[in-house]
């Protein structure tokens, strides 16, 4: 079979050394009636040229945004993956390393954890940061738990145009506790309606949950309301797209107690949606509460500089019922990949990447607006992603372009029902040229031709 | 304050106008159409380093690694088996890399052929009847079950608060037991390990949800009373969960449907050889009866017409615990794999490793007593025991098998064995390996009556030497402190 070493002559010393007669006498420990005796319903191994030549079949029925026009955005962004990033996680010393429970054989782990720590920090403007979360969405469901925990209160408030995806694993991660999620109106131009804030908050409310920019990629003011959630008790909890705040104002600047994300725009496939990698940080007073491992640096018996996973009191190994979380495994690799990414990028190409993204959705959201009967939902302002009011069905828009290779974006009647009918939800990323936006903008002109029985 | 320099992070390395990772060839200016209420002022303090000396700077780093394409990872109840290659290159194929999760349906039938298809083949290789391959860990997995539990048990219109686990247990458990708000029971194990039927019997009763075991035990023994135990815990109205960390001891030899249990997790970066990434990411699959189905989280991937499609509509699903479906890129190399063994290459694998363990284990049993049998399936725990009257404990051996370039098996794990060695060595290890480890430890165990200090100042060969974790506990430095 593939992947062993054993010859037949190995295997019968081995058995002889253990004084048995065959493997299967090694099973024995297994009752009779438990015992398979038939090979699985599944085939018969292939060789490698077999397995490629079926996967890559597989792999062809796809029909991958990789290869067409993509406006897809939604939380996950297609961004061009730098050579060295690809490069240098592909190692193996990367790839097929363990947790590093061991730091004296484990230091290159460590220390990529710590840098990515460092980036999330300088990013976010908060000084702890952790070794990554499933995902933006998890991540944030975990930040309201520790909210809870912290306030020993039960309310959250989320808004209206939070990811209707976050939101849904938001609820089944609370679904076993007594806590409850509250939605807050939006506002005409897109954001959080200030005055309904205002009405819900009270000493019951754990957290208040800003997304900036949220769903409808519009951007929020959280401080405006900052001072108001803090003075009722609550903490507020920020999720934030972290290519955004290469231009945007940083969470720990508005007072955010918990900044969370999803870093799979920083150098991750898009993958179908999976594995994707979360970040957390959060102020230094909570970092006792914050789930996940955390590597701090220290010093090895001789003086020199090293890095070690640091509060495991916090984690389930140690504390069992007791731990701030029940996560283990996180998303190591493709935090490596941020780590790297980031690193690569530098001050200077990370805000130009921001700057560039922004540049070209403006454009693009300008020249849409220009198209017959197409306008801007939301006033608010946007960094790379904005809400198209159609003059049809989003989805006819979407299947027209689609027929030409084109992926238009998402309609929002797929989270937010029939009143959202006619929104579309348009991304755009550093690869989107201009000339594909003339062609874009033809094929929503011809579609809003096109009548809807 | 801290005194760390940080000299050798990329952030020591940075030097200002150091940069060549262009994103456009057209300049890019300022936004003008956000107001500047929204905008960052000043620097985000990111590092400013060459092409070159990323490259470099990572290299560096990752030669610090120990990893399992270099030499044994025996850490137990890990199963750090061989990672293929095959399996890399397939995920990297742009049809599935390059697919967003918000394509059309009929865009994506390969990548949902692939979702389908292996969860058929983890449900044949379980006996169970559904699988979602949504939890991104085992951890999350077994949050899954526990939520489907308590779906279940709102469905019939019971209220049960309590889960048990064993002394044995690994720790997510009792953890993602919290996490669903339920209270975790712990038992204790028999004297030979494993569940002690009257023990079990004296903590089951009406309030109890779920029972978590994991099979084989963290002993890396097999339930011999399975079979009853399934029972008492059905009698009590209860659910039977299995933690299938261990999943490398039974496939293709038993299925833990066949067992009665009502679910369990799978964790492919063990069993199906996905890469473990120095931490991540992971893959935990549920797999469950029939009646635990209508509960799973959605989407779920159904065929109709011979063509798949995503499924939302499941009013009795627990919701949803991943953005989208769950690490696909990671279950796309478990396919892989298992499209290479096929059902024979699964029986032979675990066979293999039951070897393996077993064989590892008598070479070393002699130093390194094993308090519950030598005989076991894909893993054993030893102890250190006997090395304590030299003054060296598990720890010391720990750290002087790094000298000796391995990486050490799980040490003070389970709990229930001192100075416990959990060894896990998997069938992808040859058996000049295997007597290379053994060879390692006997030596060690030699060292410890002839020259104990050696292994109390162990590890002396690996980049850096033992470390102070009671300061970085004390006063944790999380990051390099902003200039």
């Amino acid at each position: 079979m593939p992947y062993t070493y054993h010859t037949d002559e190995d295997r019968a010393a081995m058995l002889a050394a253990l004084g048995v007669t065959s493997e299967e006498e090694l099973l024995d420990v297994i009752p009779e009636k438990f015992r398979l005796r038939t090979l699985l319903p599944i085939e018969k191994g292939k060789t490698e040229p077999e397995t490629l030549r079926a996967m890559g079949a597989m792999s062809r029925t796809n029909r991958p945004a990789a290869h067409l026009v993509s406006y897809l955005g939604g939380g996950i962004y297609d961004h061009t993956v730098p050579s060295v990033v690809k490069n240098l996680t592909g190692r193996p010393e990367f790839a097929t390393a363990y947790t590093p429970y061991q730091p004296e054989a484990s230091q290159g782990t460590l220390q990529v954890i710590f840098e990515f720590q460092t980036h999330i920090s300088r990013l976010t403007r908060l000084p702890v940061a952790n070794a990554s979360m499933y995902d933006g969405a998890t991540a944030l469901a975990e930040a309201c738990l520790m909210a809870a925990k912290i306030t020993h209160r039960d309310v959250l408030l989320v808004p209206y145009a939070l990811n209707p995806r976050y939101l849904r694993v938001l609820k089944a991660y609370v679904s076993g506790q007594k806590i409850e999620i509250r939605t807050l109106g939006a506002s005409d131009a897109g954001d959080i309606d200030a005055a309904a804030l205002t009405k819900e908050l009270n000493e019951t409310v754990a957290a208040v949950v800003v997304q900036t920019p949220n769903y409808f990629g519009a951007l929020e003011r959280p401080w405006e309301f900052e001072a108001e959630v803090h003075a009722a008790g609550a903490l507020l909890v920020a999720s934030v797209d972290p290519i955004s705040l290469s231009l945007l104002r940083p969470p720990g600047e508005y007072g955010a107690d918990i900044a969370v994300g999803e870093c799979q725009p920083l150098g991750n496939d898009i993958a179908y949606g999976g594995p994707l990698v979360g970040f957390m940080a959060c102020k230094q007073e909570y970092i006792r509460q914050m789930p996940g491992r955390i590597v701090s640096a220290t010093y090895d018996v001789e003086g020199r500089e090293a890095f070690v996973l640091t509060l495991q009191t916090r984690e389930q190994h140690i504390r069992r019922e007791k731990a701030t979380s029940n996560i283990c495994t996180n998303q190591g690799l493709l935090a490596t990949r941020a780590t790297i990414y980031v690193s690569l990028l530098g001050e200077g190409g990370f805000t130009e990447l921001g700057r560039v993204c922004h540049q070209r959705a403006s454009k693009l959201a300008a020249a849409i607006a220009a198209c017959d009967g197409y306008s801007l939902r939301y006033r608010a302002p946007f960094f790379r992603e904005f809400v198209v009011a159609c003059p049809t069905d989003a989805q006819a828009v979407v299947d027209a372009a689609r027929r030409e290779g084109i992926l238009a974006g998402i309609p929002l009647e797929r989270y937010y029902g029939a009143s959202a009918r006619n929104l579309l939800l348009v991304a755009v990323t550093e690869k989107n040229q201009d000339e594909d936006a003339e062609k874009f903008c033809a094929v929503l002109k011809r579609a809003a031709l096109v009548k809807v029985g | 304050m801290s005194g760390h320099d940080f000299s050798q992070t990329i952030y020591g390395k940075s030097r200002p106008g150091r940069h060549d990772y262009g994103i456009s060839s057209q300049p890019a200016d300022a936004p003008r159409d956000i107001p500047s209420e929204y905008l960052r002022s000043g620097r985000i303090g990111l590092p400013e380093v060459s092409e070159p000396q990323v490259m470099r700077h990572y290299i560096g780093l990752s030669t610090k690694n120990h990893h399992v394409d270099k030499d044994l990872f025996p850490l137990g109840s890990c199963t750090m088996k061989y990672n293929p290659k095959v399996n890399e290159d397939v995920a990297a194929m742009s049809g599935f890399a390059g697919l967003h999760p918000e394509q059309n349906d009929a865009d994506a039938q390969g990548a949902l052929r692939v979702m389908f298809g292996l969860e058929r083949e983890l449900a044949a290789i379980s006996g169970m009847d559904a699988v979602s391959v949504q939890p991104a860990a085992g951890a999350q997995g077994e949050m899954l079950g526990l939520l489907l539990a308590r779906a279940y048990f709102a469905d019939r219109g019971e209220t049960r608060h309590r889960v048990l686990v064993p002394d044995s247990a690994h720790g997510t458990n009792p953890a993602s037991a919290t996490v669903c708000g339920f209270e975790t029971q712990t038992f204790r194990s028999g004297k030979d390990g494993r569940v002690d039927l009257d023990v079990l019997k004296g903590v089951l009763d009406n309030d109890v949800a779920v029972l978590m075991l994991t099979v084989p035990n963290t002993l890396g023994l097999f339930e011999k009373n399975i079979g009853e135990i399934v029972d008492m815990v059905h009698r009590a109205g209860a659910l039977c969960y299995m933690d299938g960390a261990n999943m490398n001891a039974l496939m293709g030899q038993a299925r833990p449907g066949d067992f009665g249990f009502d679910m369990m997790h799978f964790n492919l970066h063990k069993t199906f050889s996905t890469p473990h990434g120095g931490g991540g990411p992971g893959s935990g699959p549920v797999a469950v009866k029939s009646h635990l189905e209508p509960f799973l989280p959605t989407p779920r991937v159904v065929e109709a017409n011979g063509a798949l499609r995503l499924e939302y509509n499941r009013p009795q699903s627990v919701g949803a615990l991943h953005s989208f479906y769950g690490n696909f890129g990671i279950y796309l190399r478990a396919y892989t794999y298992i499209m290479r063994l096929g059902s024979d290459g699964i029986r032979c694998a675990s066979s293999t490793a039951i070897l393996n363990a077993n064989y590892l284990a008598s070479r070393i049993v002699s130093k390194y007593p094993i308090p519950y049998g030598q005989r076991c399936m894909h893993e054993f725990v030893a102890t250190g025991e006997p090395l304590k009257k030299y003054g060296v404990r598990t720890l010391d051996v720990a750290k002087r098998l790094l000298d000796h370039g391995f990486y050490a098996p799980t040490v003070y794990f389970p709990l229930t064995v001192p100075e416990a060695l959990m060894v896990e060595p998997t069938e992808t290890e040859s058996r000049e390996t295997l007597d290379r480890f053994a060879d390692a430890l006997l030596a060690i165990a030699h060292e410890a009556e002839t020259s104990p200090d050696v292994l109390h100042s162990a590890p002396t060969e690996t980049p850096v030497r033992r470390l102070d974790e009671t300061t970085a506990n004390r006063s944790p430095v999380v990051t390099v402190p902003a200039a």
